[in-house]
């Protein structure tokens, strides 16, 4: 299993194979408090790096949840919309969001890996 | 002895061994009576008044006429008066106390508003009269339209537009008609700070363009290198607010407005917070093209659950010739009505509603003009400013205030002073309302982290906000002390307890159905 990497905005990103697994870190499903909605990207959109892919709401606000890379949306995890506390649950495991057929893998380099998001969040 | 000493105790006795409160038979708790929904206190399948039966009458509805319960609740006049005087108790008002909710308000009603607004010639018109018979009101219109320019030095006003977020859909689609109207439709990038309302990037969307976020400097601010580094020929505007969602006033306004004339685009100001400057700035002069003002907030009039709201918008001569329809305008001696796009001088992007805006606010917010002069007004600014200050002082011992120094008419608090205590500031909001206040703004901006915004207004004694301060205290002290239960387990003053919000948001229930015994009953 390869690497996962992070994102300023508390996105994570790990490569499997030709795609990447997409979903929001443990940090930010505190800080954000329960989950009690998430929007969905459509499967085929072509979403590039720091644009908005997906939205989270939870009992205090509403965030965008933005592509770490360009890539295309080939999956979402359509199980958040009937059950969005997966979110809270698992974060880094079954409350992924989205899965995205990359454009240019080399754009990961770019991220943090998991020290470096650690000493990001303090 | 005194006769009332016999077999009738004057004090209470403590049931505090017995758990405190017992659950009471009726669900009441002393005079705060349990109260269901209108439809589960009154029977749907009977009528409050009763009519006899019609003689001689013929049904001429072809089959049609409904045979089943029609499942309103048949209530008698007093029962539907109790019902509402009932939930009415159950409410918080600004009539009631200190109302410290941020942003949108909760300001005093003065009752001389009402009056005014029920005066026959204001409040018992209709909006299809003859514009002969209702020249009062056209007056009055004029005369608020004219206040309302000279307090912010711009030459038009849209008076029709409903709300706040109303307002900004105004003057967002008057850019977008000046941008067409100059052959620029390609302009459609708007820069919203990201402290902004929540309406300000909903409302550019609504009207076409996109949003491009700009940070906000360690000072609550707009960080000026990133909104230089922003601009260029595809902006269409700005939306910004001032005083800024974080309660300060955006320094660099004037350096702003220019720099986004001179890259083309327009400025729009949210006047949502206008009530911190009114009479002491004029916007018009700041460089804004447009700005609505909520009459509901900077001028007193009833909203929040309260009442209708109003936004005119206000337009700099750039954008004044693409105002909507309808306004009011002098004719001679009379006044008249411009309904129709052609009657118009400019080149009005289009109308907004049906007729002319929210009358009964337009009356309250004169009267509140009138009777306050513009002295008044600014005073009342002023002391907005004041009172918020005033509580920023007092508790930024105890509190975190978020950013250093003074603000303007919103005193803003994070949550460091709450760190590792487990109390978290819905927990504190919460606990407010056991000790008899509403809750202030919290968790907004999104900005602060565990934001709690505190707007006290103007009206506000230091008496009273200093028993404001003082409970503030005691309970961040409380926290700092380790009484977590006080916060985790509150309300529990409240007529309900704390709700699962969680709950709520996944599993909302909106609609009423009746328990299946009524439904039986009704067949």
């Amino acid at each position: 299993m390869s690497q996962t990497r992070y994102t300023k905005d508390h996105e994570w990103i790990r490569l499997e194979g030709d795609t990447a697994i997409v979903g929001i870190t443990h940090f930010a499903a505190e800080q954000l408090g329960d989950v009690v909605f998430v929007e969905l990207p459509e499967i085929g959109k072509t979403v590039t790096k720091g644009g908005e892919m997906a939205v989270v709401e939870s009992v205090k606000a509403a965030s965008e949840v933005y592509a770490p890379v360009n890539g295309e949306v080939v999956e979402v995890n359509s199980e958040l919309e009937s059950a969005p506390q997966t979110v809270n649950e698992a974060p880094d495991g079954a409350g992924w969001f989205v899965k995205l057929k990359l454009s240019d893998a080399s754009q990961l380099d770019a991220l943090m890996d998991e020290a470096a998001y650690k000493a990001h969040i303090g | 002895m005194a006769m009332n000493t016999q077999g009738r105790p004057s004090r209470p006795v403590s049931n505090i061994e017995q758990g405190g409160y017992a659950d009471t038979f009726s669900g009441s708790r002393g005079l705060d009576q349990a109260e269901p929904l209108i439809f589960e206190r009154g029977r749907t399948d009977i009528t409050g008044v009763d009519f006899p039966k019609a003689k001689g009458t013929k049904a001429r509805l072809g089959g049609l006429e409904r045979t089943d319960e029609i499942g309103l609740p048949g209530l008698t006049e007093p029962e539907a008066m109790r019902h509402y005087v009932r939930l009415s108790r159950k409410n918080y008002a600004i009539d009631l106390g200190l109302y410290p909710l941020g942003s949108c308000t909760m300001k005093h009603n003065p009752r001389l508003n009402e009056k005014m607004a029920r005066l026959a010639g204001f409040g018992d018109i209709h909006p299809l009269q003859p514009q002969s018979t209702v020249q009062g009101a056209f007056e009055l219109m004029g005369e608020l339209a004219h206040w309302l320019m000279t307090l912010t030095n711009t030459p038009c006003v849209a008076m029709s537009p409903k709300a706040g977020a109303h307002g900004e859909l105004c003057g967002m689609m008057a850019i977008r008609a000046a941008l067409d109207a100059r052959g620029q439709s390609g302009r459609r990038r708007v820069l919203v700070p990201e402290s902004a309302h929540g309406t300000n990037p909903a409302t550019a969307v609504q009207c076409g363009f996109y949003c491009d976020e700009i940070p906000a400097g360690p000072d609550g601010r707009v960080d000026m290198d990133a909104f230089k580094a922003k601009l260029g020929d595809d902006v269409a505007a700005i939306m910004l607010t001032n005083p800024n969602t974080c309660g300060l006033f955006e320094r660099d306004i004037v350096e702003i407005a220019r720099l986004i004339h001179e890259a083309g685009g327009y400025f729009y100001c949210d006047g949502a917070n206008f009530n911190a400057i009114v009479g002491r700035v004029r916007p018009g002069d700041l460089g804004i093209d447009a700005m609505h003002i909520n009459l509901h907030k900077t001028f007193s009039t009833p909203h929040g659950g309260g009442g209708p709201g109003a936004g005119p918008t206000v337009f700099s001569e750039a954008l004044a010739p693409f105002a909507p329809v309808p306004y009011v305008v002098k004719d001679g001696e009379g006044w008249r009505m411009v309904e129709q796009e052609d009657e118009a001088e400019g080149e009005p992007f289009g109308r907004m509603v049906a007729f002319h805006g929210q009358m009964g606010m337009f009356t309250r917010a004169l009267s509140y003009m009138m009777s306050h002069g513009a002295d008044g007004l600014k005073q009342a600014a002023e002391d907005a400013v004041l009172n918020a200050n005033y509580i920023l002082a007092r508790l930024k011992h105890i509190m975190t205030p978020a950013f250093d120094g003074t603000c303007m008419h919103e005193a803003l608090f994070d949550d460091r002073f709450l760190k590792d205590t487990g109390v978290t500031t819905l927990d504190f909001a919460k606990a407010m309302i056991d000790e008899g206040y509403h809750p202030m703004t919290m968790y907004f901006p999104l900005v602060v982290h565990g934001a709690m915004l505190i707007e006290p207004t103007e009206t506000e004694s230091k008496s009273g906000l200093d028993r404001f301060c003082d409970t503030l205290e005691s309970l961040a002290k409380a926290a700092k002390d380790g009484d977590t239960v006080r916060f985790t387990s509150a309300p529990v003053h409240a007529p309900t307890k704390r709700l699962d919000e969680t709950r709520a948001a996944r599993n909302p229930v909106l609609v009423w159905t009746p328990p299946a015994e009524t439904l039986e009953a009704a067949e």
